[in-house]
């Protein structure tokens, strides 16, 4: 029955609060931490948001009556208490799957995070969750390669990679720079890296960092019998910058290549994504800015929704934090997306801050990155908290060692190499963790000079956001 | 330990990937990484090669992968049967993970004597 054009002013909730919804399975399910206004109803402010960010606007306007609206809006389905918190609750909201382009993260993003961040009605709103229908997940490309064509490509199995940040970050030469690349990856690291604002400044252009660094990567390759790689940054100010330089890193023969996904944006990074995938190079995921969007606990985006997106939009590795070095991650928090980028399946576990099932089919997995003031002692640890299907990059830990880079990868391999091997005795890595490197530095005088370099560094500081629980 | 390594000479080595920079297992340290392996499911397998060759990614298999073995003596046998046939090539035991479609373990148990 046609319905007649009434303009004005109505209430979101009107249309937009449908408690008695059950979401379908195609449709893209979000959780959003709400503070409202003093006085405004939890309804409406849920309402609000579900219709800001998909079809509504704040007049009835006359060419809505030209659609059908039913299939195209956001629907707030359900509200919840923040537990420990009176003034903030949680909105539950699902948006058709028409909504949105196929494949296209940007769009999804534009969409859920958009204006609606910046209404007045809210005091605060942050995107907690998202849950990916299955049927747009198939239209994502997703990581290049993924873990296990990574590990076929560099041949490692049943283990953690290693690797480290080539220190002092900015201002070395390029044939300086190959120098310090060479020496980690003779000593035993499987992969360095670019720091992330490292691009193509005036003391080291681009161009001359790839070349003596192809050149430390091969020889360290043909010396040690092992497969290198060095992530060679290739963020750039414009895509075709970024294409030039990824390009060039093809030619001279390197296996990995590296993206800031957040600074660079989205779009750059699934065209990276789908360049890797088409000329067989992996990608490294770096993620500057995002504790801009990601700490704080009231406002933003939780960056387990940026890391679902990353998977989406392709990566072979993103940094997730450490839980124990120098920079923030709540160790429930961080395991609970480390599921979300290795897993096909991840069951909801709200004391991992999880909201939703999530199905990730065939997607491949990606290499979560611990990197941020990790050394030995720290081993056992991230290796009961990281598995195999990690990166562990050790920068001061590697490039601080009393005797060079050289020594200090060895000795973080042997560290390595010795977790591995206790895990799989069926030790317990972190209760017998001075026992397990006190042993393996009996063999290896590089990491005992390594254990008592770093014997009293500790990074205890509170949590910022923390995990709200019961 | 030599003395170049204590004064900080540190040498580049050949190595073979998981677990070559810690001393080589001894016999009862690989009979707990076979039953690791056992205990997760994975198919062992088998491989050697000539210390020469050993850079590609396909060795040479020895027999198929033994599946559906859950055992120790059994793997523990096959490899002592390949290291005695080829006792210059490195020998390789390998977990295939038939879910991950990948190895979830590969290690070198036997060095090629001259290498």
């Amino acid at each position: 029955m046609a319905k007649k054009y009434d303009a004005g002013v109505k209430e979101y909730r009107d249309l937009y609060w449908t408690p008695d919804y059950v979401p379908l399975d195609t449709d893209l399910l979000a959780c959003f931490k709400v503070t409202p206004q003093e006085g405004v109803p939890r309804e409406e402010c849920a309402a609000a948001v579900a219709a800001e960010s998909s079809t509504g606007t704040w007049s009835t306007v006359w060419s809505e009556l030209l659609t059908d609206m039913e299939f195209y809006k956001g629907r707030s389905y359900r509200i919840e208490d923040v537990p420990g918190d009176k003034e903030a609750f949680y909105a539950f909201i699902a948006y058709p799957i028409d909504l949105f382009e196929e494949g296209s993260i940007v769009n999804v993003l534009t969409s859920l995070v958009g204006n609606v961040f910046g209404f007045k009605a809210l005091k605060h709103l942050r995107l907690e969750d998202i849950r990916f229908p299955i049927a747009f997940i198939k239209t994502c490309l997703g990581p290049p390669s993924g873990i296990q064509v990574e590990r076929d490509k560099l041949n490692k199995y049943g283990r953690p990679l290693l690797g480290a940040t080539i220190k002092p970050k900015l201002g070395l030469s390029a044939k300086n720079y190959g120098r310090a690349v060479y020496e980690c990856l003779r000593g035993g690291l499987d992969l360095t890296k670019d720091d992330e604002n490292v691009n193509s400044q005036p003391f080291m252009r681009w161009q001359n960092r790839f070349e003596f660094v192809g050149e430390a990567v091969l020889k360290a390759q043909a010396e040690t019998g092992e497969v290198k790689g060095h992530y060679l940054n290739v963020t750039a100010n414009t895509p075709e910058d970024m294409y030039e330089r990824a390009e060039f890193a093809k030619e001279i023969g390197q296996p990995i290549i590296m993206h800031d996904f957040l600074t660079g944006g989205f779009t750059a990074n699934s065209g990276l994504a789908k360049w890797c995938r088409k000329n067989g190079m992996l990608l490294h995921i770096h993620r500057a800015m995002h504790a801009v969007i990601d700490r704080h606990p009231k406002h933003g985006i939780h960056f387990r929704v940026l890391a679902k997106c990353l998977r989406l939009s392709g990566g072979d590795h993103l940094h997730t934090g450490t839980v124990v070095g120098k920079l923030e991650g709540d160790r429930a928090s961080t395991l609970g997306f480390v599921d979300q980028l290795r897993e096909s399946f991840v069951p909801e576990d709200r004391r991992r801050g999880i909201f939703f099932d999530q199905d990730w089919g065939s997607m491949p997995g990606v290499f979560a990155v611990a990197s941020g003031g990790i050394h030995v002692w720290h081993m056992p640890a991230l290796v009961n908290i990281f598995g195999d299907d990690s990166v562990l990059q050790f920068g001061g830990g590697t490039q601080g060692h009393p005797w060079g880079n050289a020594a200090g990868a060895a000795a973080n391999r042997v560290a390595l190499e010795a977790c591995v091997k206790a895990r799989n005795e069926g030790r317990e890595l972190e209760r017998e963790a001075r026992d397990i490197l006190e042993g393996a530095a009996r063999h290896s005088p590089e990491l005992a000079i390594a254990m008592e370099t770093w014997k009293e560094i500790k990074f205890e500081f509170e949590t910022v956001d923390k995990l709200d629980v019961v | 330990m030599n003395s170049n390594t204590v004064t900080g000479d540190y040498r580049t080595k050949q190595t073979l990937e998981t677990f070559s920079f810690l001393p080589p297992l001894t016999q009862e340290e690989v009979y707990d990484q076979i039953n690791y392996m056992l205990s997760l499911g994975l198919t062992p397998a088998i491989e050697h090669e000539d210390p020469a060759q050993a850079v590609s990614s396909y060795w040479t298999m020895w027999k198929l992968p033994f599946f559906g073995e859950q055992d120790l003596g059994p793997v523990v046998a096959e490899l002592e049967a390949c290291h005695r046939t080829y006792p210059d090539h490195h020998v390789r035991l390998i977990g295939y993970d038939s879910y991950t479609q990948s190895q979830g373990v590969c290690f070198v148990v036997y060095r090629g004597k001259a290498w």
